[in-house]
């Protein structure tokens, strides 16, 4: 065996390995993917989303408020999030391009992005909760806003710092004064960017359980006040998923599908946009 | 765009304002995971009769106690009665509402339930660890019958604070020295071996799924969810079945003492056939809060009624006799909340 | 760089409410530090600090608290799922720069993206449901049978089979935090200029060895700060690792006994802390568990950027 063979025989079997590595990963997303559509498309039915929960041990009712709950939780959280991180953005981009101080609060913001969920949950509930007596979707929507600033923040900087400053300058040359660039200018120029890391952010808060543990609780009602505790998808199914209850048990495989294929579909098709928009 | 942007942002906040607008429909209750089949079932019905939703969060009894006292529900709910001392610091008021029973749901192939005999001192040596296997000659002796495998015991705990656990492990201190000495009772203990489950749902599921496993549930759970249980030996000596009648036998002899906002233990009671692990469930609201109160009472003296009393007896919870009802009636009249 | 007339006062304005705003990062970070050491000073009066760190204690009945039991299980799910996840990962990034084909690295780096989409709850339950069984009714006997008789390395193994234990939330783990080591593997071995990996082949080298001794070294600095990324991510799990942990509060030898991490007993006892001190304990935990994640977040971060410069040069 000359050494020419041995190196290509190594070749071949290390390279075989990250094939092997790939097709291992390709398995568990296939595996989780199926599984959750298995057990999932088993228990869905109408009644899931026109009926509230049954008290347990008896069978049938819905997850209508959970859905509901987790809608508004979400949009709140939204409108509360990404207008200070799509601004935070452009002080980082913009106003405060190249300074310290926007150095510092973009490395800051990527520390934030993968923070311990569960600690921002605990945070809102010692400002939130605890001073108002009593749980609130409030707290619930602030806590998942607070998981969302950073990630719409640093996409928001990173789109805008692609639009290229030749395009600034033109503007610039024109007269006009630099809030005008950045809104008519830069803010076209990088839109679709900037709407797809918004929907990305609302993808990921849309799965949290830990931060609505301790701040929105749970409602076993039908529910649209956010002043009180409010059901959400996340927590209901994480109540379900450790009960005892077969049905409760099915109704949580359920809800967690349409979670998954919602999340699946902003998520891919938000990575879909990016990469025909900023292809090169 | 910007049109339909702010229709979006006003539709939602004219929604979450509606919403407040029910503020006075909803009342707020969390804890013991004991009750909460029950709870859950009359708060189905009172919202059908009257329209007000009570919502019920079963996280154990640690978390009603603490909630209640941190004044961030409008009750709390605990199987551990508070004892006076603490109610007074805290500033609530306490009243038991109902009594159950704990049993020992197993899940071992071929052993059909109310097959199995224990008593409180083998319980106490299998949480202990001491009792490591299936077929240990003290689970032998008191099933002299029972065809027993090799297996490892795999035991089953809570990992919440729970009054549940607070029963259980009283339960145990009474009838185990050794356990009393080594572990001793509480919401929540350290545990020498086994795994925890969050709520009595948590015991149930795990205990179901894993074969040769043990504990300890409240009965409705075991029943719901066809888990098979054990019998138990009572202080008296006999073996008795867990029901109705053997929980209402321990639950007559507790010291009901308004004045000490009715604490007491009904565990290893003295009654031929009473249940030995059996518990009064307690509601905890903050005194202050007399509005508020006012509803809850209103809430809790509806499952004072006879319907109410059949759905419990459904669940095999014994409701309480109708002379501690009247003592509980009294207790909130002096309190300015009837 | 704009170093642009603000005279504006629309501009100023402006420019003053997108600095307001960022400045809402810094302000949080702030926030919950304040909030945790201010909440956790009773625990810490009555404990110490090194003393918690270090205490086995996790007792509620005598009030005795510590955090070793809650480190100890983070530390061991968090590294065990780090090396199964870190070979599999580096693996897949080679695969989709050097092995797959171009039609093929889009769609694979999308899926293993989608890996890092599913929420941790979804792995929790598939954990629980599908996985758990499997481990403890097929696997985990097996490797009882097999490597549990061995002398040394058969501790890791004893014990009941249960599938709820650190071994299973270990794997389930590792399976969540394969995507971020996997994309930033991948990024990284991107920027190595493809002159020189020319030239590397032009000396005769096989792809595995342009891997080995070109790619690989080359963008070192970014695969470590993917890792660090992926331990901070894991550090912070909750929901995924809380079905099948098993939550009990000790230090064991054997990966088939259940453990308790620093998330899942936030996740369990929060609410329910009935004594101040407990409360106050849990708020320590929490305290930790962030100044643990901060600063490997951090670290990742430098890394990342540091390697980011010596690419831009």
């Amino acid at each position: 065996m000359t050494r020419e063979r041995v190196r290509k025989i190594q070749s071949l079997v290390a390279l075989s390995m990250s094939t092997l590595a790939a097709v291992f990963g390709l398995f568990w997303l296939v595996f989780i993917l199926g599984d959750v559509l298995a057990h999932g498309m088993k228990a869905l039915n109408l009644s899931l989303f026109t009926m509230d929960p049954a008290p347990p041990g008896v069978d049938g009712g819905g997850l209508r408020n959970a859905f509901v709950g987790q809608m508004m939780i979400t949009v709140f959280a939204t409108i509360l999030g990404v207008p200070i991180g799509v601004l935070g953005g452009t002080f980082l981009a913009e106003y405060g391009r190249g300074t310290r101080l926007a150095m510092v609060i973009s490395i800051l913001s990527d520390i934030m992005v993968s923070v311990p969920s569960i600690v921002v949950g605990i945070f809102v509930y010692a400002i939130l909760v605890r001073p108002f007596g009593h749980f609130n979707g409030w707290a619930g929507a602030v806590a998942l806003s607070i998981i969302m600033i950073p990630v719409v923040l640093r996409t928001t900087e990173d789109m805008l710092s692609l639009v290229p400053w030749t395009l600034r300058e033109a503007a610039f040359a024109l007269g006009a004064p630099y809030y005008k660039v950045i809104i008519q200018v830069v803010y076209r120029g990088a839109a679709t960017g900037i709407l797809t890391g918004i929907l990305l952010s609302i993808a990921r808060v849309s799965g949290e359980t830990a931060p609505l543990l301790f701040t929105s609780f749970n409602n076993s009602f039908f529910s649209t006040n956010m002043n009180e505790p409010i059901s959400s998808l996340t927590v209901t199914i994480f109540q379900y998923a450790m009960g005892p209850y077969d049905d409760w048990h099915a109704q949580a495989w359920a809800a967690s599908f349409m979670m998954t294929v919602f999340i699946l579909i902003l998520t891919i098709t938000g990575r879909a946009v990016l990469k025909w928009r900023y292809r090169r | 765009m910007k049109k339909i942007l702010s229709t979006l942002i006003g539709m939602a906040m004219a929604i979450g304002a509606m919403g407040s607008a029910f503020a006075g429909d909803m009342i707020n209750g969390a804890g013991a995971t004991f009750p909460y089949p029950l709870y859950s079932a009359w708060a189905f019905a009172y919202e059908k009769e009257t329209g007000i939703k009570l919502n019920y969060q079963s996280i154990g009894s640690g978390g009603g106690v603490r909630q209640v006292a941190s004044r961030t529900v409008d009750f709390g709910a605990s199987d551990d009665a508070l004892k006076p001392e603490d109610i007074e610091k805290d500033k609530l008021l306490q009243w038991p509402q109902v009594i159950g029973g704990e049993v020992l749901a197993i899940n071992i192939p071929g052993i059909k339930s109310e097959e199995m005999i224990l008593d409180g001192e083998t319980v106490g040596k299998i949480y202990l660890g001491v009792i490591k296997k299936w077929n240990d000659p003290a689970i032998k002796a008191l099933n002299p019958n029972l065809n027993l495998s090799d297996q490892d015991i795999t035991v089953v705990h809570r990992s919440d604070g729970s009054g549940t656990t607070a029963v259980f492990t009283h339960y145990l201190d009474e009838a185990s020295p050794e356990w009393k000495s080594k572990v001793g009772s509480g919401k929540s203990v350290n545990w020498p071996v086994g795994i925890g489950a969050k709520g009595n749902e948590g015991v149930a599921n795990y205990v179901k799924r894993l074969k040769n496993s043990i504990g300890y549930v409240e009965f409705v759970y075991a029943k719901q969810n066809h888990l098979a249980y054990t019998l138990l030996k009572n202080p008296a000596g006999n073996i008795v079945k867990p029901s109705l009648e053997s929980f209402a036998e321990a639950g007559a002899s507790g010291d009901y003492n308004p004045s000490k906002h009715f604490y007491t233990w009904i565990t290893n009671t003295k009654g031929a056939n009473a249940w030995p692990i059996t518990a009064a469930t307690n509601i905890l609201v903050a005194k202050e809060k007399v509005d508020g109160n006012k509803r809850v009472v209103k809430f809790f003296d509806w499952t004072f009624s006879s319907a109410s009393d059949a759905k419990a007896k459904e669940l095999v919870y014994a409701p309480l006799s109708e002379a501690l009802k009247k003592k509980v009636r009294e207790y909130w009249k002096a309190n300015g909340l009837y | 760089m704009p170093r642009l007339s603000k005279r504006n006062p629309i501009d100023i304005a402006f420019s003053s409410i997108t600095a307001i705003a960022s400045i809402s990062v810094i302000l949080f970070i702030a926030g919950i530090f304040y909030v945790l050491i201010t909440r956790s000073s009773l625990s810490i009066q009555r404990f110490g600090i090194i003393k918690f760190l270090i205490s086995t204690d996790w007792d509620p009945v005598r009030e005795s608290f510590g955090a070793a039991t809650a480190i100890f299980g983070t530390v061991v799910t968090t590294t065990l799922s780090l090396m199964i996840a870190i070979p599999v990962a580096i693996g897949i990034a080679i695969f989709v720069t050097e092995v797959a084909p171009n039609f093929l690295k889009g769609p694979i780096g999308m899926a293993i993206e989608l890996l890092a989409a599913i929420p941790s709850i979804i792995y929790g339950m598939w954990g629980l449901f599908t996985i758990s069984p499997i481990m403890g009714n097929y696997i985990e006997p097996a490797l009882q049978n097999s490597i549990g008789k061995l002398p040394l390395v058969g501790m890791l193994f004893q014990g009941t089979p249960m599938g709820i234990d650190l071994l299973t939330a270990s794997i389930i783990l590792s399976i969540m935090i394969i995507p971020f080591t996997a994309s930033i593997s991948r990024d990284s071995f991107n920027l190595t200029p493809a002159v020189v990996k020319e030239s590397a082949y032009a000396l005769g080298a096989t792809k595995w060895e342009v891997v080995k001794d070109v790619v690989i070294p080359y963008s070192k600095l970014g695969v470590f700060g993917g890792i660090i990324l992926s331990l901070g991510r894991a550090l912070g799990e909750t929901m995924a690792v809380a079905f099948v942990l098993g939550n009990n509060h000790r230090i064991t030898t054997s990966l088939f006994d259940a453990a308790a991490t620093i998330t899942v007993t936030l996740a369990n006892e929060f609410t329910e802390a009935d004594t101040d001190i407990y409360l106050s304990s849990l708020f320590n935990l929490a305290l930790v568990l962030f100044i643990l994640s901060f600063i490997t977040l951090a670290a990742a971060k430098l890394i990342l950027l540091k390697s980011e410069k010596r690419h831009s040069r």
